[in-house]
């Protein structure tokens, strides 16, 4: 992230409202070319804020940041001109059509004439608003208005793209065809982009680097796995079908770690070594000839790295990022898709 | 922060792009067009009627009240489209559009005036109506055809600096709540001037005092004079005068509400 | 019944209480009929110099009756706003939902209308005091006209309330709005009848409101006319209205 010049870079960042709280408050931060950011934080953390601040709408207190090379304060329409941003409140005319939205943006981007409509047409073909284009956009969807967001903050070509929320209220496909675009336009073409979110899924399959904010403060920073790992190793639980077993299957798993038993008779142990631990535990199972009538392979989440950092739980958040998945199955969700 | 005017290729297209984009709502929400355009109407027809006793007040000006009459509509049309534009300008700040316009490299004034387009749309649509009404209603234009464009002018004029008037509003409070919590106030100053009766017969002293200081009375008495009297330079000099600084006021005050409003860097 | 005075009681209170907390609804209803009275009775006071010109208390007096008419049916109408913002907000869905007898609910509105209108029209009275005006009438005379007032205001209740429930949408302000006050100013609003010339006056003439409005200027003149006529209309009127405004609710009802 320090090789050469960073697409985003921000220093003691500081956002102050009147008679209000520090919204942000002292941020350092770094994003390369070509890097999807994820920024994570629950309800008030500051991460529109700084959105506002980054994209030139919002005048910082103190501390310096750059945007695609250019100063936030001094060089503002430089900053502008490079970047496109799809801010929280999907900002769009209700009594206009899609089409209009695009062909009003393009033009107060100052793009010629004919090269206006292509840029329109095209965009709208990428974004699956092609049919409703002549629409008004008062009677679209969560999920369509979301997508022409996009593709408004697309229509001058920036380097640089910034999310709020952009998947907040949408439905799980809506969601995921998002998070596809999104990937498509950072991998295939190279744009870097700054999203932030609440959903601690969404930073975790789509981000390269993760910040998870809180009360305006960085307080972890690192790629999903590297936050994850830091947090420690995956563990398993183990539910014997002969409820009054648990004290031999505790001995058993004592050669693996530290059990603690949850009641019900089922039995939890750390794997420090990883998944691989997994069989041994099997084998060893397998051998004291104890009937297992579920094994479940906990990872650990960024819910976890969360309520680590913070000694909260990110609210709301924790049913849909439930990372158990039941063991031995393969991991066939997939969780890392689209890289 | 200056530079960007010369790359930013087209700006009176821009400008042009924005105001586009007024008059479309405009045009569009045509249940809001209607109200604003009957409503002054209704008024003109039953006050135009019902007060024409009034003409038999020694000193009175003219033997018509509704040639008399005629002059209000104009004015409260005006209103309706302050209360349209603020409307408009503060949705959009509500919702963020703005935000959206403000990442474009548009200049503030430059926005300003393309959001002033549909205000002034408006303002012609409501005008000539009224202008045609009051003629199909038998009154007529004292000044002649060139006095009937004149008014237009006169008209047109005042609907903008009102405009103008709801612009800056909405962008000083950036709530549509704000920009029709005023609605009472010129409503207010409206039937406080010389609307009803002209000064010089208004009997009650404080009300006569109040209406002499109230410029919207001159704006009327501006677009009155076309109508009853022909060509009345002094009215038309103070009509026109008010009206301009009315245009100047209001509108020097709302691009530099949108400069703090576009706190862009 | 009793349950009915229960649900009614509790939506008068709620109506009543709304109005009295915040500013934004009770001041514009207290101060529009002020700002008529002034305008009218100030601005248009030389229109009582007219030749053949007769009301003797004078000019303030009679647009005081105007305005105080006035207010009482706004009262109303103002109402059947609140109803649509309550049908808009889905509160009036959970009244629906938990009131026994549903129209008490009607005259629990209608409850509001009226002690909403009770403090505007005494402000209203108080400012024409204070300007001068005159008051001819008997004790008698004035309850009379307090009684006209009253019931202008829960005819206009039941009808701002009863389309509300048709409509149930905040645009249908406009739409309550627009009849009355084209009734209202359909009638010898600044001068009396008799001066009234062309198409207004063939209008006014049949205009039920002038009934009501000659009656309300009699009575404070102490000389009543055409009393018992417009107690007879106004009394129609709400029963008809009362049956349009169950009508609405149950419109409303049915739309769940
Ligand atoms: N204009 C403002 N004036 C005063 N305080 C503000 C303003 N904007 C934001 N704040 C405060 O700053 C803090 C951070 O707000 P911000 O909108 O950045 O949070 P967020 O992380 O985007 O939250 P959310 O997930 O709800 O969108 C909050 O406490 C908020 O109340
Ligand atoms: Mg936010």
């Amino acid at each position: 992230m320090s090789d050469g010049a960073a697409a985003i870079e921000v220093e003691e960042l500081v956002r102050e409202f009147r008679k209000g709280p520090r919204a942000v408050d002292g941020i350092d931060l770094a994003v390369s070319p070509g890097e999807i950011y994820g920024f994570l934080g629950p309800n008030g953390a500051g991460k529109s804020t700084t959105v506002l601040m980054l994209t030139t709408l919002l005048p910082p207190t103190s501390g310096r940041a750059r945007v695609g090379g250019f100063d936030i304060v001094r060089q503002g329409s430089q900053v502008r001109s490079t970047i496109g941003a799809a801010l929280q409140e999907a900002a769009l005319d209700p009594i206009l059509t899609a089409r209009e939205h695009l062909l009003l943006q393009a033009t107060l981007q100052g793009i010629g004439k004919a090269e206006r409509k292509v840029r329109a047409n095209a965009l709208l073909e990428r974004v699956g608003l092609t049919e409703a284009a002549d629409r008004r956009v008062g009677g679209y969807s969560g999920g369509m208005k979301r997508r022409l967001d996009l593709a408004l903050a697309l229509v001058h070509g920036p380097r640089i793209l910034f999310l709020d929320e952009p998947t907040t209220g949408l439905d799980p496909q809506s969601r995921a065809a998002l998070w596809e675009e999104v990937a498509r336009l950072a991998h295939d073409e190279g744009m870097t982009v700054f999203l932030t979110t609440q959903y601690l899924e969404e930073a975790d399959v789509l981000a390269d680097r993760v910040g998870i904010i809180d009360h305006g403060k960085i307080v972890a920073e690192g790629t999903p796995a590297q936050l994850k790992a830091e947090i420690g190793s995956p563990s398993v639980e183990v539910s014997p079908v002969d409820g009054g077993a648990d004290e031999l299957l505790a001995e058993l798993l004592a050669g693996f770690g530290t059990p603690t038993h949850n009641g019900r008779g089922s039995v939890t142990v750390p794997l420090p070594g990883g998944e691989a631990q997994l069989a041994e535990i099997v084998r060893a199972l397998d051998q004291a000839d104890l009937h297992v009538a579920s094994l479940q392979l906990h990872q650990p989440s960024l819910d976890d790295v969360f309520l680590a950092k913070t000694g909260r739980k990110l609210e709301g958040t924790a049913a849909e990022t439930a990372d158990e998945q039941p063991a031995p199955g393969a991991r066939g969700r997939g969780r890392r898709r689209g890289r | 922060m200056d530079a960007e005017l010369s790359a930013a290729p087209g700006l009176l297209e821009q400008i042009a792009a924005v105001a586009r984009r007024s008059i479309t709502r405009t045009l569009r929400q045509r249940a809001l067009l209607v109200f604003p355009l009957l409503f002054p109407l209704i008024l003109f027809a039953i006050n135009g009627s019902s007060l024409s006793a009034a003409t038999k007040i020694p000193g009175f000006p003219t033997r018509s009240y509704r040639a008399f009459a005629l002059a209000l509509p104009f004015i409260q049309g005006a209103l309706f489209v302050a209360i349209a534009t603020g409307t408009d300008l503060a949705r959009d700040i509500e919702t963020g559009f703005f935000n959206r316009l403000a990442l474009t490299p548009l200049r503030g004034s430059a926005l300003l005036v393309g959001q002033l387009g549909g205000a002034l749309v408006l303002a012609c649509i409501q005008s000539v109506v009224y202008l045609l009404v009051g003629l199909a209603t038998g009154v007529g234009i004292a000044s002649g055809v060139a006095g009937a464009f004149v008014l237009l002018a006169l008209s047109i004029l005042i609907s903008f600096g009102f405009a103008s008037l709801g612009a800056l509003l909405a962008l000083r409070f950036g709530t549509g709540e704000a920009v029709q919590g005023i609605f009472p106030l010129l409503f207010v100053s409206v039937f406080l001037s010389s609307s009803s009766l002209p000064r010089n017969v208004i009997k009650v002293h404080w009300f006569k005092e109040v209406a002499t200081y109230n410029p919207v009375s001159y704006l009327i008495e501006g677009v009155r004079s076309l109508i009853i009297t022909g060509w009345d330079s002094r009215a038309l000099a103070l009509g026109f005068g008010f009206a301009a600084l009315l245009v100047i006021i209001t509108l020097g005050l709302a691009s530099a509400a949108m400069k703090t409003r576009l706190v862009r860097t | 019944m009793r349950r009915f005075l229960y649900v009614a009681r509790g939506v008068g209170w709620r109506s009543i209480h709304n109005t009295l907390v915040s500013p934004a609804i009770l001041l514009p209803s207290i101060i529009f009929p002020l700002f008529f009275l002034v305008a009218f009775a100030g601005g248009l006071s030389r229109l009582a110099d007219v030749p053949s010109f007769h009301y003797a208390p004078g000019y303030t007096s009679f647009q005081y009756v105007f305005v105080f008419l006035q207010s009482a049916a706004f009262g109303g109408v103002f109402t059947g706003f609140a109803v649509a913002r309550d049908f808009e907000s889905g509160f009036a869905r959970r009244l629906l939902l938990s009131a026994p007898r549903r129209s008490g609910i009607i005259a629990g509105y209608a409850i509001g209308a009226l002690l909403r209108w009770l403090i505007t029209g005494t402000v209203v009275t108080l400012a024409a005091l204070i300007a001068g005006m005159n008051v001819d009438g008997t004790r008698t005379d004035l309850l009379g006209l307090l009684g006209l007032g009253i019931l202008f205001n829960f005819v206009a209740a039941l009808w701002g309330c009863g389309l509300a429930m048709f409509l149930r949408t905040e645009q249908a302000g406009a739409v309550i709005q627009m009849p009355v006050f084209v009734l209202l100013f359909l009638a010898p609003v600044y001068v009396p009848l008799p001066l009234l010339t062309g198409w207004i006056h063939d209008v006014a003439r049949l205009n039920p409101a002038t009934v009501v409005l000659e009656a309300a200027r009699g009575l404070l003149a102490g000389s009543p006319v055409k009393f018992a006529l417009a107690l007879a209309l106004l009394a129609g009127a709400a029963a008809l209205l009362a049956i349009f405004a169950r009508r609405g609710l149950a419109s409303a009802e049915r739309a769940g």
